[in-house]
């Protein structure tokens, strides 16, 4: 019995033992191989809008960051950035400020989208270029969007079959009227489950 | 020499895992689909495959058989497999961010690839030293590389043809595979 009872110690032992040099191999290993990011990224990253616009070329704010940090981009590349963040970018990088690239687009005041509500026909194209969530509704009903959420990249403007959607000035922040509730979660998931919703 | 030699020449060839044992079948064809990838595939689960049968052969000699567990040598194994392919893993994303970001889910699928675990079981099973473990282990996964690569070139060409709608995707591909693991019937009989 006992001879039992030590054989499972030492198997239990055995593998503990086993485990536990592993698992230091691996704490050294990942130490010693612990990958960075490049830090430069965030800190262009942080600089950009987040518009997530893509009309400096780039699909995002994120990729156009890495791009200008590999030296494949200029920094003026970003209207709604505007000549603010050209001159950020300029300080940053210790390289001169460039003016606005015309073929990427106008810089523009603060504005966010509307939809009139009484023109939407609820066809979800919209929602599907939104690039930040900022529009909810479901197939064939009406849509709306979320002014605090709403980036102003006009990427819906020319997706509405109707032209309903329409640039207004931003709101100032105190302005918005936030819901006690989060966006209606249920009713963006129907959107997305409908069968009936246009692709 | 002639005997390590001959250990590798049938770890690759006669009893080549996949074509020939069947093991290792999921990566083979998750990953076969594009010709860099599988080339990636091959050159990790190599330095896995090598690494991990000397470090189970250790575990085995002066852990398991000295504390008579050796019923424990499966559990043991899986263990040792897992933190080489970790170990790879974290290498990898440090030294070779790309190749990191191509072999992507595939990489901790090593853990799981049955040919790692297999060969480790061979080597105990075969009573092989340190060194023929080693090239046992290398010559698996040369032997592996080699039908991933050849067959991922295959692939690649399929992509290309003209094919009946039926076959079309992995029926063909697993037809392509049952025809090359003819063409390795031709190595059987050279060794053991």
């Amino acid at each position: 019995m006992s001879d039992l009872l030590n054989h499972w110690a030492l198997a239990l032992g055995g593998m503990v033992v086993l485990a536990a040099c592993f698992g230091l191999l691996i704490v050294w290993v990942a130490k010693t191989f612990k990958v960075e990011g490049n830090p430069i990224v965030e800190q262009i990253n942080a600089i950009l809008p987040q518009t997530q616009c893509g009309q400096c070329n780039y699909p995002g704010c994120k990729p156009y960051a890495q791009a200008i940090a590999d030296g494949e981009a200029m920094i003026n590349q970003c209207p709604p950035g505007g000549q603010e963040g050209i001159k950020k970018l300029a300080e940053l990088l210790d390289i001169e400020a460039l003016e606005l690239n015309p073929d990427n687009g106008a810089e523009e005041s603060d504005q966010v989208v509307e939809i009139i509500e009484a023109d939407c026909i609820g066809c979800t194209k919209c929602i599907q270029v939104c690039p930040v969530d900022a529009i909810v509704g479901a197939a064939k009903q009406m849509h709306t969007v979320i002014l605090d959420e709403c980036t102003g990249c006009d990427l819906c403007i020319p997706a509405c079959p109707v032209d309903c959607i329409i640039t207004i000035p931003a709101p100032l922040p105190e302005q918005i009227k936030r819901k006690s509730k989060p966006p209606l979660m249920s009713s963006i998931k129907e959107a997305q489950n409908l069968p009936g919703s246009v692709s | 020499m002639t005997n390590i030699f001959i250990i590798f020449i049938s770890a690759a060839f006669v009893n080549n895992f996949v074509l020939v044992r069947f093991l290792g079948l999921c990566p083979f064809m998750g990953v076969s689909t594009q010709y860099k990838s599988a080339l990636g595939m091959s050159i990790a689960t190599a330095f896995v495959l090598t690494m991990s049968s000397v470090a189970s052969y250790l575990v085995n000699k002066y852990l398991l058989q000295p504390l008579e567990l050796e019923y424990l040598k499966t559990l043991s194994f899986i263990l040792v497999i897992a933190v080489t392919v970790q170990i790879t893993e974290m290498v990898l994303h440090k030294s070779s961010p790309l190749l990191y970001q191509v072999l992507g889910l595939f990489l901790p699928l090593i853990t799981t690839n049955c040919a790692v675990l297999g060969v480790a079981l061979l080597n105990v099973q075969q009573q092989n030293s340190l060194l023929e473990s080693a090239f046992f282990g290398f010559g698996a996964a040369f032997g592996f590389g080699l039908v991933l690569v050849l067959f991922s070139a295959v692939r690649e060409r399929l992509e290309m043809a003209n094919i009946p709608a039926s076959f079309q995707g992995l029926p063909i591909a697993l037809i392509t595979a049952g025809i090359m693991s003819l063409a390795f019937m031709g190595f059987s009989g050279i060794t053991q």
